[in-house]
């Protein structure tokens, strides 16, 4: 048979031509079909091609880690498409293909962006007089000094900042002065006065550590940002102990119910939504909580508008419904069990006598300490034994699994939550212990709502209580009873009289009057929410973000959520819990990463430091302190005779920081090597030294005199970072007092008698504080522009790294699809030439030095057993002895050999062999690890690195982090995980056996995405592939929390906590910023038309998560440059009409933007959308006359004193862990119509 | 019967996240050229709002589309051929930049080179990317984001406009959604009817409507005859372009780039059967509001072997055809019918379709709430939802609200049924009857809609390039009516009737 050369559908227009000429008439003559077309699409297919394909993703502050597909054609990137090779979650479950966003989508513009840096910058009158002073001298460190050690040259170049001239400068030249700024401050001032700020890790983790490293070798200041941006949610070390774990989005299709609480998810985490969209079908219910109608309302059923800040008082009234419903008319048995074997609930609480006769507060917890025949879990530290009382043998019982196990000898295999016979008493109401009924007393407790200040007033209500050892204690669960307003028979007190009461704190009724959401919307939601975990056994889940966790009292908002997820057992359960996403970016390789980015291979520890203290204190935010803890504290705490807080939060600082909680650098107010080299000259140790001039008084910490020209931060290195055009809380204070250029700050500096009493007050605060600011970037931000040498980096597409969230489970590898362009470097490149000249000069100038740390008490190590009680015990005052690492700072002498720093920076350093790794308190010694980087990145061959791995390119780093780390390496995980079950005695080893002998290379990860093993570093299972959620191994495994109790806690009992009235979940409002700071308008001025508002700055949609707002394409997409929406309301009131330019002005600073006028908006609240530069369309400010601000030009610091605390079990220090943060929330602002005339 | 294949698109509205990563993936891979800046082949509004090009809905301003004449024959909205041929030079209904915007670009480069001036820190200013003269930013391909300026804008949208019920655009009643708009690639293309040059043609084989960049001669008529205004004029080459529903890759049997970078997964991409004899009939109905019906009766059903032998017999391929049976979008239109057209009163039968959104209860406390509701009953009915049912039927039935609610009805069906499923295990069978869906079925379209793997969204069959060979070494002649001849088409300048034509491709 012969074949037929055509196929049937030529032949059949074949057959149809026929018919017609060139074409074929369909019927009704309505249709034609040609078959003669030319090629008129070719250019469409031309366009349609490239040369390569290459898998990176984008190192930006964004928790996306997405793989994206990089195209070039002709050796130019043309753009990127999303890779969508993921590895599957399942055949019953959405994958997490595609991820990226819009943002992510339009980065590739920036590789041949105009306004690119693509060579090195250094400003031209600082270049000048450094290229003279240079050629006079014939040394750079000499020429530095000259500079800056000149008051006249030093102002000339400062003043100059921001104000444009830059000229191009090589390599060798920008990184010599960088250099020498650095070996000159080391020498004069201490290096502690070097400081750098990069956030977050997880997004390029060798990009941050190329820095940091080298700022760990030579001493420096490292500066947080978790909790300095305000992401980080202090209730998760208060209730938890744990920084902050929260489940992938995978996990939310495991969910039944799910409340979007201050999170929009469609905005900030894009690439994710899909997951809540998709479980609605799966037949959750979604419920958004956001006071506008936000992005994240469009797929709820329910909308609750509370009005901004006051979410804790929503929450609070649900915890009311819930636990009336739900523990008091009718006992759930999931919830119950879950109760007393997982939370604080059934330990001892004892209650003080107060200043009115038959009141009691809640005290301290009662431990092992106090009562003298207590059974169960003995040792050493009894008080860190909390007690509870045993149903079935009445006795006062320690159960195994609080702090003191966790650390003692004799917790060892102890250090658990089984709770074998011991039945716990949750609530004392209607028991009897020693054959005497619990009786009802009154307990005083702070309402925040109503009062003068904002200590509020309070209210008695009544809690059953019992004697043991000899005073009347509750339990916690009796305490929350009582705070959540739920009355129970034959308790004295107030009480509400149901939910429609809209007097007491704490009911349906009464959240009403605050927030605006209807009491029976809240009440439904609360009895769906709970009866969900009820019949779920847990599947409840709140998602929570920055519209919740940016306010001052964040942590107080946190908890009022925890409780009701905590309440319901829904922590430790797929599909339920906490879910709080933002900036939470999770460094999944941890051990790795921590190690390596703080050279922890070479010395340990490095000078971290909490950037909002730091820059409360740098800025000179501190001298315009508007309120003190005398106003925040409660009149419940101990008043202010008997106060445990000093007044003024700078002396709260002095304190937490000579108490050793706080980190505080720079330390002293004299160079910490110059201190070493006293100490040897008198021949005492270096701690006997400083603890000796300490209490002499000669010695005092650097923040007892921070404006003191000798303790001003000298030297400023930002990378992977916009801190002067984005993250700066308070900028016109940072541009004012830290750099010394044109500001538009109005403020007036606090009166003589609300100064500080502990602390320096220099008539002339400082202006120009740093001598040196460089940036390395390769965008021209703020940072940039007021940058005195700007360095080009490689963009994300032009380098090798490695990045991880925990919004996913895989590592995904950055990659070069070109090699950097023009004179752009990677970031590790840029750190090796400044490390390989720093040790060139010092080979003149500082040789080996001694250098001492105060390094603050630090969590995850015994030091959590320090302070006990939370007692405040100052040796200053000679409450106690000054002893190092118990009641002060540790105090930590490290040698430098500053000529070699280079080649440490190349090298895995011999302390990870000896000490091994730490993280969480699990040791490991990786062997297996430390041979495999020998053989995969090679061995050095001479130096002081001679025979250690090879660290000389970013891959061999990424290696290192991969290979020292249990999610990517199963012979860590499985040895961290044999040494925590001794401890814990449960097995635990069995989680990672599937994956033992399993690495993840960084080879692996340049294919695509590579999932995660389940380790000991985090407190969720990946197990058989199943999605991550947090605490999973808690409560599968018994393993404690890392907390006092061992538990998750409702209550804390540290001093500072009950003087803020704190020990339990409140409700406190926002701050009364007019009565703080007077009328906003006061401050702007009066003029006819405006309007005072609250004002917000949520996540924008239009940047990369939160920086990048300056491209083409978002520009387009959005409104062409910076807006500031208001309510329909608030324009017409101030006379506003949509795209109108205004201005924000309050006593912090001027913003200039179009107004974007918008029914979705409630009225009195403006946005600013978050990270608004001033490098794009904005012109000079009317108020100002100077260019107009960033979104931060109308917020400033204010510093938490709480967020200090340290030394005492889960209120602990640790980096980016606890810390006050940088919140923003809260501000008042005057917007008004301005000049439609604007001049640039 | 002629059966012919189309590429279709679903896209689930009730997953749009409105987050753009559509558009500019689209634009970066498309349209970042000169000329074209100002043209988005995908773009994403939000509703209510005037989208882009500003208010394109409002056919009286803009006569896109068909309407039917006095004896209930299709004509072109913009009127016959000699009204047409009229306005050639001077065309009254094409939108000009400002119904666009005025794209901007800006000094970006300043902020590196200005120089030492002490009163000024450096700021990029916007300029005109046509002009590059300084502007003031005054409008964008996406102004109203997000209800931004609402008052002045929103409360212009010509569906808001057209309907009966009175809608207040205040914060209590706030209702918003998304929708991601790219070029139809109708059934009956007003565009390419409307071409004088004939330069715009529906591909066969798979239904893509293009332009030919050498046939246009800049007329611009398919910019005014399009309803949709998803032709654009590229100024500087003074050629249309349009979505070309990413044909290169459509061939290779990949995605469109807008649905493979869909972050919401929300877009649906597959095969249609139709019967392109019944077009003009089904584009004919008198009543607007039985447009959708007629529409879907084209689509014929992949799984009859009439169909499968009628569409062998017209040369469609056996993977296609197979294709056309695992086709996502096939199920949403006419399996479970939650799919609907948009605006198929424009009578040009749209070949993207989308499932209309769900949104929150608009009175939390009024019909449901209180003390005696029932904890376990968490979800509203859907006739308290916020988003006016007039509002939905007015973009996507014509006007008929029953169809729409219809629809919102087995999306509710379907949560309340995979709650159950999910909490206990259990059904209600009084629940799947009200919306005549079996459990089966259900459970099928939660599955594409919910879990939707890549392999079930898109089911994108390869061109049969061997057969490009074929067509290639068959030497068509030289026709002076065709596309690149000197003249127009004799059939083209009857009106009304649209050019197919099959693709022609030298071999590589």
């Amino acid at each position: 048979m012969t074949a037929d050369p055509l196929s049937p559908l030529v032949r059949t227009l074949l057959e149809a031509r026929g018919r017609l000429p060139g074409a074929e008439v369909l019927a009704g003559d309505h249709a034609v079909i040609r078959t003669d077309a030319s090629e008129g699409d070719a250019p469409y297919r031309d366009r349609w091609s490239h040369d390569k394909v290459v898998r990176s993703t984008h190192g930006v502050n964004c928790t996306g880690s997405c793989a994206w597909d990089v195209y070039v054609t002709d050796g130019l990137i043309t753009w990127e498409h999303q890779g969508t090779d993921y590895p599957t979650t399942g055949p019953d479950s959405p994958e997490y293909e595609p991820r990226g966003c819009p943002r992510g989508a339009s980065f590739s513009w920036y590789t041949y962006s105009p306004g690119r840096v693509r060579y090195p910058y250094v400003r031209g009158v600082l270049l000048e007089m450094y290229l003279d002073a240079r050629c006079r001298t014939g040394d750079p460190v000499a020429a530095w000094a000259e500079i800056v050690e000149s008051p006249l040259k030093a102002t000339l170049y400062k003043r100059a900042r921001g104000t444009g001239g830059f000229v191009r400068a090589d390599w060798d030249l920008a990184v010599e002065i960088q250099a020498a700024a650095h070996v000159h401050t080391i020498k004069t001032y201490g290096p502690d006065r070097c400081v750098g700020f990069t956030p977050i890790p997880a997004m390029s983790m060798a990009s941050f550590a190329a820095g940091t490293r080298f700022l760990s070798l030579i001493g420096g200041t490292l500066l947080s940002f978790y909790d300095w941006y305000a992401d980080l949610p202090p209730a998760s070390p208060q209730v938890w102990g744990d920084q902050t774990d929260v489940p992938e989005s995978a996990d939310w299709w495991n969910s039944g119910y799910l409340i979007l609480w201050g999170s929009n998810v469609p905005v900030t985490r894009t690439p994710d939504a899909h997951f809540l969209a998709e479980v609605r079908y799966k037949g959750a219910k979604v419920v958004a909580v956001s006071p506008d109608y936000a992005e994240n309302v469009t797929f709820a059923d329910d909308w609750l508008a509370p009005a901004p800040g006051t979410d804790g008082a929503l929450a609070q009234a649900m915890g009311h419904v819930l636990l009336t419903e739900f523990f008091r008319d009718r006992q759930v048995p999931y919830f119950e069990q879950y109760v007393r074997r997982f939370t604080d609930a059934p330990f001892l609480v004892a209650l003080e006598e107060t200043a009115e006769p038959g009141v009691l507060r809640p005290g301290k917890f009662v431990t092992a300490e106090d009562v003298p025949q207590v059974e169960g879990a003995l040792g050493e530290h009894p008080a860190f034994r909390p007690v509870l009382l045993d149903a079935r043998t009445d006795r006062v019982v320690v159960p195994p699994g609080t702090l003191a196990d966790r650390w003692a000898p004799e917790g060892l295999g102890r250090w658990n939550l089984d709770l074998a016979d011991v039945e716990p008493v949750t609530t004392l109401h209607g028991a009897t212990h020693d054959g005497a009924p619990a009786q009802g007393v009154a307990v005083a407790l702070p309402r925040f709502d109503a009062g003068d200040t904002e200590g509020g007033a309070s209210i008695t209500r009544g809690v059953p209580a019992v004697r043991v050892g000899g005073r009347l204690v509750t339990t916690v669960l009796d305490l929350l009873m009582a705070r959540y307003g739920v009355p129970r028979p034959g308790l004295p007190g107030t009480w509400p009289t149901g939910y429609d009461d809209a007097d007491d704190p704490s009911t349906p009724g009464w959240q009403a009057a605050i927030t605006g959401v209807p009491v029976e919307q809240c009440v439904r939601i609360a009895r769906e929410f709970t009866r969900n975990a009820e019949v779920t056994e847990g599947r409840s889940m709140i998602l929570m973000g920055a519209g919740t966790n940016h306010w001052f009292h964040s942590d107080t908002i946190y908890r009022t959520f925890l409780t009701l997820l905590t309440l319901t057992g829904c922590q430790g359960v797929n599909g339920g819990g906490w879910a709080h996403y933002v900036g939470q970016e999770k460094a999944r390789p941890v051990t790795g990463q921590q190690h390596m980015s703080f050279a922890l291979d070479w010395q340990r520890p490095t000078r971290h430091m909490t950037s909002t203290s730091f820059w409360y204190v740098a800025t000179d935010q501190w001298r315009y302190e508007g309120f003190g803890t005398d106003e925040l504290a409660s009149p419940v705490g101990r008043g202010t005779a008997g106060s445990p807080m000093p007044r003024s939060t700078m002396d709260c600082l002095v304190q937490a920081s000579r108490l050793g909680w706080t980190p505080s650098h720079p330390g002293f107010d004299r160079n910490p090597l110059d201190l070493c080299d006293e100490a040897a000259a008198a021949g005492r140790s270096v701690p006997d030294h400083v603890v000796g001039e300490l209490t002499s008084g000669r010695l005092r910490f650097a923040v007892q005199d921070p404006d003191a020209p000798a303790n001003v931060p000298r030297v400023l290195t930002t990378w992977r970072a916009n801190l002067v055009g984005n993250s700066a809380k308070g900028n016109e204070y940072f541009i004012k007092h830290l750099l010394g250029a044109s500001h538009a700050l109005r403020h007036t500096e606090m009166p003589p008698e609300r100064r500080p009493s502990d602390v320096v007050w220099r008539d002339e605060a400082p202006e120009g504080k740093l001598d040196l600011l460089t940036n390395i970037d390769f965008r021209m931000t703020s940072s940039s522009l007021f940058a005195d040498i700007v360095l080009p980096a490689a963009t994300w597409y032009e380098k090798q790294d490695i990045s991880t969230t925990d919004m996913h489970p895989y590592v995904h590898a950055l990659n070069a699809a070109i090699a950097p362009p023009w004179q752009a470097r990677s970031d590790h490149e840029a750190f090796l030439l400044l490390a390989d000249k720093v040790a060139e000069l010092a080979e003149h100038h500082l040789g080996t030095r001694t250098d001492v740390i105060a390094a603050p008490l630090t969590t995850d190590t015994p030091d959590e057993l320090a302070q006990p009680h939370g007692v405040v015990r100052d040796w200053a005052a000679g409450e106690c002895e000054p002893v190092p690492g118990l009641t002060m700072p540790r105090l930590v002498v490290i040698e430098r050999d500053y000529t070699a720093i280079g080649q440490k920076m190349r090298a895995v350093g011999p302390l990870i062999s000896t000490l091994g790794t730490t993280v969480k308190g699990v040791t490991v010694i990786p062997e297996e690890a430390v041979e495999h980087l020998g053989r995969a990145n090679g061995l050095v061959t001479e130096g002081v690195a001679a025979g250690r791995p090879r660290l000389d390119t970013a891959a061999h780093l990424c290696e290192a982090i991969l290979a020292l780390s249990g999610t990517t390496n199963g012979t860590v995980s499985l040895a961290g995980f044999e040494r925590l079950q001794e401890r814990v005695g449960r097995p635990l080893a069995d989680l990672a056996e599937e994956n033992a002998g399993r690495r993840v290379t960084f080879a692996d990860t340049l294919r695509g995405p590579q999932p995660v093993f389940t380790s000991y570093e985090w407190s969720g299972s990946e197990h058989g592939g199943r999605r991550y959620s947090p605490f999973v191994i808690n409560v599968e495994r018994d393993k404690p929390w890392h907390t006092l109790t061992g538990r998750q806690h409702f209550y804390l009992d540290h001093d500072w906590l009950a003087e803020l009235g704190e020990q339990l979940p409140v409700y406190r409002p926002p701050l009364d910023m007019a009565r703080h700071f007077g009328d906003p308008a006061d401050a702007a001025g009066r003029h006819e038309a405006q309007v005072t508002v609250r004002y917000l700055t949520p996540h924008s949609k239009w940047s990369i998560h939160s920086q990048f707002q300056d491209n083409p394409y978002m520009l387009a997409l959005s409104r062409g440059g910076p807006t500031i929406w208001l309510s329909v309301a608030d324009a017409e009131a101030a006379g506003i009409a949509d795209n109108d330019w205004i201005e924000g002005v309050n006593r912090n600073g001027v913003v200039v933007a179009r107004a974007v006028v918008s029914h979705r908006m409630p009225t009195g609240t403006a946005y600013m959308y978050h990270s608004k530069d001033r490098n794009i369309d904005v012109p000079r400010a009317e108020a100002s006359g100077i260019r107009g601000g960033t979104h931060n030009a109308l917020t400033a610091i204010l510093l938490k004193p709480t967020h200090l605390l340290g030394g005492y079990a889960q209120l602990t220090y640790a980096f980016n862990y606890y810390g006050p943060t940088g919140n923003q929330r809260d501000e008042l602002t005057v917007v008004r119509r301005r000049s439609q005339e604007v001049q640039y | 019967m002629r059966v012919m294949a189309q590429v279709a698109m679903v896209m689930n509205l009730d997953k749009c996240l409105g987050c753009h990563t559509c558009s500019v993936t689209c634009k970066q891979t498309w349209t970042n050229r000169d000329g074209v800046e100002y043209a988005w082949f995908n773009n994403v509004e939000t509703r209510p709002g005037l989208g882009y090009p500003r208010g394109h809905e409002d056919q009286e301003r803009w006569r896109g589309g068909w309407e039917l004449d006095g004896r209930g024959r299709l004509r072109l909205r913009s009127g016959g051929r000699l009204r047409r041929l009229a306005h050639l030079f001077a065309n009254p209904d094409l939108p000009t930049l400002d119904d666009y915007y005025e794209p901007a670009t800006y000094d970006f480069d300043t902020l590196v080179t200005a120089p030492a001036d002490e009163s000024r820190i450096p700021v990029a200013r916007p300029r005109s990317a046509l002009t590059g003269e300084p502007m003031a930013v005054t409008a964008g391909p996406n102004w109203d984001d997000d209800l931004a300026g609402s008052p002045v804008h929103a409360a212009a949208d010509p569906v808001l406009a057209a309907m009966t019920e009175q809608v207040r655009l205040s914060f209590e009643d706030t209702f918003m959604f998304h929708l991601p708009r790219i070029c139809e690639h109708c059934l009956n293309p007003a565009c390419v009817s409307a071409c004088p040059s004939s330069a715009m043609y529906k591909r066969v084989e798979d239904g893509i409507v293009l332009v030919d960049q050498d046939a246009c001669r800049g007329w611009r008529m398919c910019v005014s005859a399009c309803p949709y205004k998803k032709v654009y004029l590229n100024h500087r080459t003074g050629k249309a372009e349009k979505c070309t529903f990413c044909f290169p890759r459509i061939e290779a049997g990949l995605p469109t780039v807008c649905a493979e970078t869909c972050v919401g997964r929300l877009r649906y991409l597959g095969l249609l059967l139709y019967d392109a004899d019944r077009v003009a009939e089904a584009a004919a109905v008198p009543a607007p509001a039985d447009l959708l019906d007629a529409q879907r009766s084209l689509l014929l059903d992949p799984s009859d072997p009439e169909v499968v032998a009628a569409a062998r017999r017209s040369g469609i391929a056996e993977d296609w055809i197979d294709a056309a049976r695992r086709s996502p979008v096939w199920d949403l239109i006419a399996r479970y019918q939650v799919a609907l057209p948009l605006h198929p009163e424009y009578r040009t039968l749209p070949m993207v379709w989308y499932v209309p959104p769900l949104s929150p209860v608009l009175d939390a406390t009024g019909a449901r709430g209180g003390d005696d509701a029932d904890a376990d009953d968490v979800f509203h009915t859907i006739t308290g939802l916020r988003i006016p049912m007039e509002y939905l039927a007015g973009l996507f039935t014509a006007g008929d609200t029953d169809r729409v609610a219809g629809v919102l009805l087995r999306l509710a069906a379907m949560r309340a049924h995979m709650r159950r499923r999910s909490v206990d295990g259990s059904a209600d069978p009084a629940l799947l009857e009200r919306v005549g869906m079996s459990a089966e079925d259900v459970e099928a379209m939660y599955r594409l809609l919910a879990v939707a793997k890549a392999a079930d969204r898109h089911v994108v069959p390869a061109a049969h390039t061997e057969r490009a060979a074929e067509l290639a070494s068959w030497a068509s002649g030289c026709s002076l009516d065709g596309p690149g001849g000197p003249g127009m088409s004799p059939t083209a300048s009857r009106g009304g009737v649209v050019p197919l034509t099959l693709r022609r491709r030298r071999p590589r």
